[in-house]
């Protein structure tokens, strides 16, 4: 057994084993901490494929950014997280039956297409250490033919941002805040008022 | 023994069930199944990658990464819908989620 197979079912086995962890967790926050582990080990699996730029871009949007937003949430949120275990037995049977099902059929089809398929003809990975670094060669092809799925790309996370800002921000009643317009545009007119009371009755609110 | 693609292809495929499992055994605590969503998102991507390397064809991380990207707006709407309720509610349960049903 080689090096490269050994990373390989080391990086596999850790994957499988923390994706098994997020799921049957007792407490949401170690489920996290799996799923970062799960996404770190998939960056060292893409590693081994040649993507490096995918590696890294999986380590700092997931690891970085999106296991970080579920860590925050889960904290944030004060649920009792123990009631929501309920029927996770119940389901467990029905669950294994169909997803050992879902799996013999997808590596069944995963053996087929890895023999047969398109693929098979070439039987190593691209080579990373080619003339064109990985980044580069995927920069080329981005930048170019894939341009407006770019931007769509943009677009998408700029509705999903303003939509999380829309559904999150709310205005509590009776806080009083800064109004800097109308700040700005007090005039001595309307910032002050005159008025004449007449003596022995004093002013009410 | 060498690494082929049908390694790659077996981990994706096994990670894609536990994702499924998770959604059918924890069926009332929706941030496991957002999480859920996020690892049968992480092995579609590793399919993906791995058929554009066996492919020698970049095209297939181009699609990873917009994957990657969509995979970060639906969890970053989906949790704040899920802070929101939660304020509503007071508590997540998902069988509670009902009352927009008509």
């Amino acid at each position: 057994m080689d090096l490269q197979a050994i990373a390989f079912y080391l990086l596999a086995a850790i994957t499988v084993a923390s994706g098994l962890l997020v799921i049957t967790a007792r407490n949401p926050v170690h489920s996290v901490l799996f799923l970062i582990l799960a996404f770190f080990t998939a960056a060292g699996l893409f590693v081994m494929l040649g993507a490096e730029f995918l590696a890294m871009l999986l380590v700092v949007v997931y690891v970085g950014a999106v296991a970080v937003l579920f860590l925050f949430v889960v904290m944030m949120l004060d649920v009792d997280f123990s009631q929501l275990r309920e029927g996770f037995s119940r389901y467990l049977p029905i669950g294994m039956v169909v997803g050992g099902v879902l799996a013999i059929e997808m590596i069944l089809v995963a053996t087929t297409v890895a023999n047969r398929g398109a693929a098979s003809l070439n039987a190593a990975p691209a080579n990373p250490d080619a003339a064109l670094p990985n980044a580069e060669a995927i920069g080329r092809v981005l930048y170019t033919d894939y341009v407006y799925f770019f931007q769509a790309a943009g677009l998408v996370l700029l509705v999903a941002m303003i939509g999380a800002i829309v559904l999150t921000l709310r205005h509590r009643p009776g806080v009083r805040r800064q109004n800097i317009a109308d700040q700005v545009a007090r005039t001595l007119e309307s910032g002050m008022e005159i008025v004449q009371i007449k003596s022995g009755e004093g002013l009410s609110e | 023994m060498t690494i082929g693609l049908i390694h790659y292809l077996s981990v994706a495929a096994i990670l894609f069930t536990i994702g499924v499992l998770g959604i059918f055994v924890n069926r009332k605590n929706i941030i496991v199944i957002l999480m859920s969503i996020e690892l049968i998102l992480l092995a579609v991507n590793i399919n993906l990658v791995a058929f554009s390397a066996y492919l020698h064809d970049v095209v297939g991380q181009i699609f990873a990464m917009f994957v990657l990207t969509v995979a970060a707006a639906e969890a970053a709407v989906g949790l704040a819908i899920l802070v929101t309720f939660f304020r509503n509610r007071g508590d997540i349960a998902v069988d509670d989620a009902s009352v927009m049903k008509g």
